[in-house]
């Protein structure tokens, strides 16, 4: 049984939450344009990492708000919680999401959520399209 | 009394340095690696390819499984894979001159709701038209298969029917898997054990060799056994699979004398149980829910499990956990194997079955041989290749299937 720290209730057993896979896969920014072997990567491939992987969980039985956690699939060590649309704690060079339903409500789902992530994860909406779209359009 | 176990000769295999090359090389020495090796010197005269295993033989997937074989599959693809594994289970232990116990008791698989009885039945249906034996059970013939299951209404889902394979059962998986090795030993297939892969060689896209722990072996072809750890190889190779790897446990009782006469899975209480030949009870269910390579999973998980089956089987309630363990599944979102090719030139990949590999062994190791040896699939693997990711031709046995998942 994990313990997990929800953002805004505090540590509960892993029982009140609903797994949700790999954070940070955004969805395509320009679907129309995506081949069948982009869609199968966006529909059907994820990360399966041994190790440090970002993941998000959501509360379910308690507050219903999504986050993100950082977790080392081997040791079960849970390493960083961390709002929906923030970048990967552990990684230098933040990686915005763009276009994912789920980052815009942020700023009202998490205790911790910094303004300056809130700000991030709004801006990306209007960013310019080459600073987002690569990673955006294939992951 | 329990069944007595049949005695083993002291050494299957011989324990061999790896050699500098190899016509073939198949990565993974579990069940479905033993397999492949076995078919590729069997039916296509490829003696002189290794197995490289990165612990010791047979001891990841093929030790933790709870040893069900059977072939309720409803899609045509399934059904044709799982059924051929099925009659190879049947002539196997006479062609590998080992009694595994293949013990043909029968699966039964429960419906607890509308839902499931009207899905079941049409399973019945579509395994009739593709040759495999199935039937619907009322909980009355439910009861006089199986008389220690519960079938009366005072649970929160009674028992409405089953459908049941006769032809299904389980077997000693240790002992497929030491049938499996001596015959390859004998064949000439070099099984090397504590060879951990730790990179490919490749020539422009084309993987001439592979590096590991005792160092690289130059090779023709490379077949991915590895189950649980597929993804991690195949991003070594420098491609991706659509798999995630999961825990999956299970657990067994202490030793009863027999009670419980065939198998029984439930996918809405969702538990199965079954008797092994030594008396212990043995016990799975689903998957946990987060990605996990650590062989282990999280406690109510098998909590969850117990509670079903002490709800179905009442006499179970007294009944003492001796042991739990896990292990890694890999799993795809259609439930269905990857058999086939892979974006790099000479290497083959045979994974995604998930949590119910053990059942495949046979099929996958014959169909996974002839698509190493010619470079194209069988007919039967053909379906189960990774382009139908992209092509949409998903062979969706989630639910569909009887698959406990």
């Amino acid at each position: 049984m994990l313990l997990i720290s929800c953002p805004n209730c505090g540590s509960r057993d892993e029982t009140e939450f609903h797994y949700g896979g790999q954070a940070h896969v955004a969805y395509p920014e320009n679907p129309n344009e995506l081949n069948d072997r982009e869609w199968a990567e966006f529909l059907f491939y994820r990360d399966n990492t041994k190790g440090a992987f970002a993941e998000r969980w959501l509360h379910s039985t308690g507050c219903r708000q999504w986050f993100n956690m950082l977790r080392d699939t081997v040791t079960y060590d849970i390493q960083a919680v961390y709002p929906m649309g923030a970048a990967r704690p552990d990684k230098s060079a933040p990686a915005p999401e763009s276009g994912t339903a789920s980052t815009a409500p942020d700023s009202t789902t998490t205790g911790t959520a910094a303004p300056s992530i809130a700000a991030t994860s709004t801006a990306t909406s209007t960013a310019p399209a080459s600073a987002t779209a690569p990673e955006g359009a294939t992951k | 009394m329990a069944d007595l176990l049949p005695e083993h000769p002291e050494f299957l295999w011989r324990n061999p340095d790896p050699k500098k090359s190899y016509d073939a090389v198949i990565v993974g020495g579990g069940g479905h690696g033993l397999a492949t090796a076995y078919f590729l010197a069997k039916n296509h005269g490829m003696t002189n390819i290794a197995i490289l295993e990165k612990g010791w033989l047979a001891g990841g997937n093929m030790a933790r499984n709870t040893t069900i074989i059977r072939s309720n599959y409803l899609w045509d693809e399934s059904a044709a894979i799982y059924e051929h594994a099925l009659k190879l289970w049947e002539i196997l232990p006479e062609e590998l001159e080992y009694d595994f116990l293949f013990s043909q008791r029968g699966v039964m698989n429960l419906a607890h709701t509308l839902g499931d009885v009207r899905e079941s039945m049409r399973r019945v249906g579509a395994n009739k038209l593709n040759g495999v034996d199935a039937e619907w059970l009322d909980p009355q013939q439910v009861k006089e298969l199986c008389p220690i299951l519960n079938i009366n209404d005072n649970i929160r889902y009674p028992v409405m029917g089953a459908t049941y394979q006769p032809r299904a059962g389980i077997a000693k998986h240790d002992h497929v898997a030491w049938a499996f090795a001596r015959k390859c030993d004998e064949l000439g297939v070099d099984i090397i054990q504590n060879c951990e892969v730790t990179g490919f060689v490749k020539d422009g896209n084309r993987v001439t060799g592979v590096k590991t722990n005792r160092g690289t072996i130059n090779t023709e072809k490379v077949g991915l056994c590895a189950a649980g750890h597929s993804s991690v190889l195949a991003e070594m190779a420098g491609f991706r699979l659509p798999i995630q790897s999961h825990p999956l446990q299970a657990l067994v009782s202490e030793l009863h004398e027999p009670v419980h006469p065939t198998v029984v899975m439930s996918n809405h209480v969702h538990v199965y149980v079954s008797q092994a030949h030594k008396g212990e009870l043995v016990m799975g269910a689903g998957v946990d829910s987060y990605n996990g390579y650590g062989q282990r999973g999280s406690f109510h998980v098998i909590e969850h499990q117990m509670a079903a089956a002490v709800e179905l089987f009442p006499i179970f309630a007294r009944a003492h956990v001796l042991r739990t363990w896990g292990g890694i599944v890999d799993t795809t979102l259609d439930a269905s194997p990857i058999v086939g090719t892979t974006p790099v030139e000479n290497m083959f990949v045979n994974c995604g079955w998930g949590t119910g590999g053990f059942k495949g062994t046979p099929a996958a190791g014959l169909t996974f041989a002839h698509t190493i040896a010619t470079g194209t699939p069988h007919e039967l693997n053909k379906p189960f290749a990774l382009e139908r990711f992209e092509t949409g031709a998903l062979i969706d046995e989630h639910g569909a299937a009887a698959v406990a998942h």
